[in-house]
């Protein structure tokens, strides 16, 4: 069991820290970096499996007309957790795993800049994963959507609604400090030469997020801690019998919730912009203006968010601004789409599993941009607006955009994070029938929106159009289902084989691939200096005087370093303190339903857990 | 922290700040959007409140403002502190962080006593829009407050008991950043709530 | 290979919009406006999607094309020239869709203005209000009234005469917790093919105006969460021609005959508590209105067919037919539902 050394005076009892690196307890107490991005990925995963159960027992409810397998209020409680499991406990935190694992990684560092809070960032999410759940045994789950819109959620007298705030907050206190970690490491704990414009792309669109995460969930926070005290203590924030406004939700809820959208895909246009430079062997076409795009879309992210709000009636005027701001932000998001198009142009195209994802990811999204394209067309919009058009539109640019992406991201990293490579064939396998799948569960959807299908009703009549292409969308979801099965047993399989994989195999461009498979807990023995963009890639290459590609010859590609270094290289030792505060969380969030006196000892757990943090003392290098 | 700091002062960062630094500035300005959603909520309500009792009937501007100019003056002790730390005079630091705890301590206790009396005048939480939205508000104020009190204590123990290694100024800086936040948000608030009329429905 | 899949994928597609907007039974196709406010929707619509299916089979077939062009061959082994970019391409493709964009928006913002606008002078007026998990209809216009400043009173069904706009303006009903009758809640009514939704938001008034041109049913329901039965609260929008219009006002005015026996007994003791039967009890109108309900093609918020068999089971156990129901089992006999059953058939 590998340790981390400890001076010799450290005090005794509540202060000592852990020193455990490797083995089950160290997952507790640890603050690596990788080890924290596979326990995100891991748990994340978990809640896919559950949100997509969700799915399917939604789509078998749908498959035929006035079918009364599941009542009324149960659907509702099953549409709010799969949307919510989907947004918040798995796409959020697969995100999160991959920039936890990588952006260390990818600019040359050891760990992030604050590796504890990295600690408590996952374990206050786990929290909040957990209290939202455990809402279904504690009464009855979230049934006013994944949007929670009041009144119908403020004056809802089961408890969902309530456990919906709770959750989502401590999830929201988790992305938070994440964000504030992240942005530091990137803007502050680059290797020396990396200037800003030397960065990847995947790590232009990890900050673009943080900043997106961090300014956007304070406004969600305050219409959350407004709906928990509507609920619980009788404030009239949404109560028009006093003067208050249901809109006054929707318009924070949305100041959030389109910067979000923002915050779910461009991690995979990060991870887009990765791979398909490595498997068409030439760089990304454009690499400037697609940074400034990201960051564009950053930007006019926070000016569209009464588009989701056209028939509430807001106005011409209004309309007509929300309406100028979505088609404006069309652009920076499409022009994208022609930048990895470039990539691919002239390349040398090597169609492994990651590719495929990542090409899957481009062609779904332009579906799923186009629609929303039609979506800003405003007074089309008053037919599409909570109907399954609507439905349609998010799951192509969310699933086919962001999960597809995902997966790529899997495929391609699997071999740094854990040794072995995942089997091509079983790959290949999953992604047809996933690509299949999914687009015979969501294409439907556009018709049947058309058709003038509405959104969160759970059943419909017979004689209205809806039923072929509702058995047709049932049947997808379980080819989708299927296809995920094919993944989990390509996972499973790949622990079976050798840990043999090479520091670089797939002649990658970009650092993360300059050290072994999977990386010593320090990452990098030597810290690099970087002088170029795709710096791995230049170490390798170089044009000859016809300018042609040739490798450079003094042996500058990665080695496998078999040795395991780290001699003189102080790493931050694990700590049982992140944990601790994080188990407050939800010990105060559920004394604000079951009394206050459970709330007073979470926060004295929390502070407990916050002063064991500043008062232990650092581990020393041997 | 010891190991953070000890990372601290180094300073081999890309920008050159210190990344404790640029995380509390980075904390601060997503805490801009939070208060900001607060006060827009409070500014989109102002005048909706359908019954009362109402921001004329209970304000008392006179008392506010000397809390206020207590919280200022906070500040002021702070700016103190920080400049003790930096002479390398610690002791005198704590005395200063003392005693900006203790004037934080006076505005909380002041608000504490401001509100049972709105509360005696029949403003709750509950009991109108109004309430809602002040309370929320400003109670979300003061519990930055408190815990900003709880920073500024704990420093002055830790800083008493020898737990603070290296340059002491620069965790009195963070905390500095914070309280000055903190005593700026209040000045917007007092400002778009007490000081800016809200006149009575007809 | 991908080239193939992708294009049949593609074509059925394109087939299945196609093939949707010649669908016969498809009672709420927004691609099938029967009036103005719907078909200028529609007119915007439709180009659109044509622009972007033509901007989806370019860049769609344009990636196919690059990946089979330019896929890895066996025993090519080279590394491609590394082009990094093309700043003048680059402008160029962000040029050309923001211009395309631009003549998209411009009959868009026409489009906005002139569906706000105020109605034709000769609009009839109706309030709708949206009910926990109902529609009420209102016909607030003076020669529409029942009474002195009473509106006529109808739910479930909205009739209106065809080929002349329907000035609606909407309102969530209900208390704050209900009361056992109905919380205010959002709502959206959305007419489909006679124009598209707009909320029902408690504590506002929204308007929109609506239109059929021909005489016919034009179903449509809730499209906004609203509770258990969200699913299960939708409407009718009857257009008649002006002379059966005009018939049915006159027939609607009409107060409805006195009830005996049981029917009148349970009526007086429990229905009246809710329901008005204008002629018989206007002591409550929290629930539908229900002097001509059997003029009326359904029941229950619009989901059951108006039958004697479904009245009689609506009344047998109200929250089993539908999911919440603020309308309690009272345990009526069978002789006490026969004798309702048979009352109400007669309020035409």
């Amino acid at each position: 069991m590998a340790s981390v050394p400890v001076p010799a005076d450290t005090p005794r009892g509540l202060l000592r820290r852990p020193t455990a690196t490797t083995g089950f307890w160290s997952w507790f107490t640890t603050v690596d970096h990788k080890k924290i991005g596979l326990l995100y990925g891991f748990t994340a995963f978990l809640f896919l499996i559950v949100g997509g159960a969700e799915a399917l027992l939604i789509r078998l409810q749908l498959a035929r007309p006035e079918s009364t397998l599941i009542d009324a209020g149960t659907y509702n409680e099953l549409f709010t957790m799969h949307g919510l499991t989907m947004v918040f406990l798995v796409v959020m935190p697969l995100s999160a795993a991959f920039f936890n694992y990588l952006i260390p990684l990818m600019i040359g560092a050891r760990d992030v800049a604050f590796p504890r809070l990295n600690a408590f960032s996952y374990w206050a999410f786990l929290a909040g994963g957990l209290v939202l759940y455990s809402s279904w045994l504690l009464g009855g789950a979230p049934n006013g959507g994944w949007f929670g819109y009041p009144p119908n959620s403020t004056t809802d007298l089961s408890p969902g609604m309530s456990f919906y705030s709770l959750g989502l907050a401590m999830a929201g206190i988790a992305s938070t400090v994440s964000a504030i970690n992240l942005a530091v490491t990137i803007i502050n704990m680059r290797a020396p030469g990396m200037s800003l414009f030397r960065m990847p792309v995947f790590i232009w669109m990890g900050l673009v997020v943080q900043f997106l995460l961090a300014f956007s969930l304070p406004i969600i926070t305050v219409a959350l801690f407004q709906l928990l005290f509507d609920r619980e203590l009788g404030t009239n924030f949404f109560n028009p019998a006093a003067g208050g406004s249901p809109l006054l939700w929707q318009h924070l809820f949305w100041l959030f919730g389109h910067p979000e959208v923002y915050i779910l895909i461009l991690p995979a246009f990060g991870i887009v912009s990765e791979v398909l430079p490595v498997f068409a062997r030439k760089p990304l076409f454009g690499y400037q203006f697609v940074v400034f795009s990201g960051i564009a879309i950053g930007f006019i992210g926070f000016g569209v968010w009464a588009h989701h709000m056209y028939a509430t009636g807001l106005g011409p005027v209004a309309n007509t601004a929300f309406g100028l701001s979505t088609i404006i932000i069309a652009v920076p998001t499409g022009v994208k789409i022609f930048n990895w198009m470039g990539t691919l142009y002239k390349g040398d195209l090597r169609f492994t599993s990651a590719m495929l994802f990542a090409i899957g990811t481009v062609t779904m999204f332009v579906i799923g941009g186009l629609s929303g394209v039609t979506h800003s067309v405003v007074p089309a919009d008053y037919q599409q607006t909570d109907t399954y058009y609507v439905v349609a539109h998010f799951h192509y640019v969310l699933f086919g955009g962001a999960i597809f992406g995902l997966f790529s991201g899997f495929f391609y990293w699997w071999p740094k994070m854990f040794g072995r490579l995942l089997d091509e064939r079983l790959g290949k396998l999953h992604f047809w029938l996933m690509m299949i799948g999914f687009n015979l569960t969501f294409g439907p959807m556009h018709v049947l929106g058309l058709q003038g299908m509405p959104r969160r009703i759970p059943t419909y009549p017979e004689g209205y159009g809806f039923d072929l292409w509702n058995l047709v969308s049932t049947i997808g979801a379980f080819t989708i289902a299927a296809s995920i099965l094919v993944f989990m047993w390509n996972a499973i399989g790949s622990f079976r084989k050798a840990k043999d994989a090479p520091a670089d195999p797939w002649d990658a461009r970009t650092l993360e691939w300059a050290t072994t498979s999977p990386p010593p807990p320090h990452n990098f023995d030597e810290v690099v200096t970087v002088h170029s963009l795709d710096e791995l890639w230049h170490r390798k290459y170089a044009e000859d005087e016809s300018g042609k590609v040739v490798p450079v010859q003094a042996g500058a590609a990665p080695e496998d370093q078999s040795h395991v270094g780290g001699h003189g290289i102080h790493l931050p030792g694990p700590s049982y303190y992140p944990l601790v505060a994080a188990l407050g969380l939800p010990l105060v969030g559920y004394g604000v339903l079951y009394g206050w006196w459970l709330s007073i000892v979470g926060a004295v757990v929390l502070l407990a857990g916050l002063y064991g943090w500043a008062m232990e003392p650092g581990a020393e290098e041997a | 922290m010891a190991e953070t700091l000890r990372h601290e002062a180094s300073h081999d960062t890309s920008t050159g700040l210190p990344n404790t630094k640029l995380a509390m500035w980075l904390f601060l300005a997503s805490d801009c959007l939070f208060f900001g959603a607060l006060i827009a909520s409070y500014v989109l309500y102002r005048g909706a409140s359908l019954t009362g009792p109402y921001p004329n009937d209970v304000f008392d501007i006179p008392y506010t403002s000397v809390s206020s100019f207590v919280l200022l003056a906070s500040s002021l002790t702070m700016v103190l502190a920080l400049s003790a730390f930096q002479r390398e005079d610690p002791a005198r630091g704590r005395l200063w962080l003392v005693t900006t705890a203790l004037l934080g301590l006076t505005f909380v206790g002041g608000q504490a006593y401001e509100f049972t009396t709105f509360y005696r005048e029949g403003l709750s939480l509950s009991a109108n829009l109004f309430g809602s939205t002040f309370f929320v508000l400003t109670g979300f104020h003061g519990a930055h407050v408190a815990i900003g009190i709880l920073m500024l204590l704990s420093l002055s123990a830790m800083s008493f008991a020898g737990k603070l290694p290296g340059d002491q100024s620069f965790p009195v800086e963070m905390v500095g950043l914070y309280w000055h936040f903190v005593d700026i948000v209040w000045i917007v608030i007092f400002t778009v709530v007490y000081l800016i009329p809200t006149p009575n429905p007809t | 290979m991908t080239g193939k899949r992708t294009r049949l994928a593609v074509g059925l597609a394109a087939a299945a919009v196609a093939l949707a907007a010649c669908a016969t039974n498809a009672p709420q196709d927004t691609l099938d406006p029967a009036g103005p406010y719907a078909e200028k929707i529609d007119a915007l619509f439709k180009p659109v999607f044509w622009v972007a299916t033509a901007v989806f089979l370019l860049v769609e077939g344009g990636i196919l094309y690059i990946l089979w062009r330019y896929r890895h061959r066996k025993g090519r082994e080279r590394i491609p020239p590394q082009i990094h970019g093309n700043t003048r391409l680059e402008i160029a493709w962000t040029i050309l869709p923001a211009v395309v964009l631009a003549g998209v928006a411009v009959p868009t913002v026409a489009t906005i203005f002139d569906l706000a606008a105020e109605p034709p002078g000769n609009a009839l007026n109706v309030t709708v209000r949206g009910h926990q998990w109902w529609w009420e209809f209102r016909y607030t216009d003076p020669e529409m009234q029942v009474g002195d400043n009473l509106p006529l009173v109808t739910a479930n069904e909205l009739v209106i005469p065809a080929d002349r706009p329907v000035y609606l303006t909407l309102e969530s009903a209900g208390s704050e917790f209900g009361n056992g009758l109905g919380r205010a809640v959002i709502h959206s009514f959305s007419p489909f093919r006679l124009a598209g939704k707009t909320d029902v938001i408690p504590g506002k008034t929204n308007h929109m105006t609506i239109q059929a041109d021909e005489p016919g049913e034009y179903p449509g329901q809730c499209a906004e969460l609203c509770g258990f039965s969200h699913g299960f609260m939708r409407f009718e929008v009857d257009a008649l021609s002006p002379a059966d219009f005009d018939a049915w006002v006159a027939g609607q005015k009409e107060e409805a005959a006195a009830p005996s026996g049981i029917a009148g007994d349970l009526i007086a003791s429990t229905c009246a508590a809710c329901h008005t039967i204008r002629g018989v009890s206007t002591a409550a109108s929290t629930a539908p209105d229900l002097t001509h309900v059997a003029s009326r093609d359904c029941l229950a918020g619009c989901i059951f067919p108006n039958t004697r068999e479904e009245l009689a089971a609506w009344l047998r156990d109200p929250p089993a037919r539908k999911l919440g129901s603020f309308m309690p089992d009272y345990n009526l006999s069978e002789e006490e539902i026969e004798a309702l059953v048979d009352y109400l058939e007669t309020l035409e």
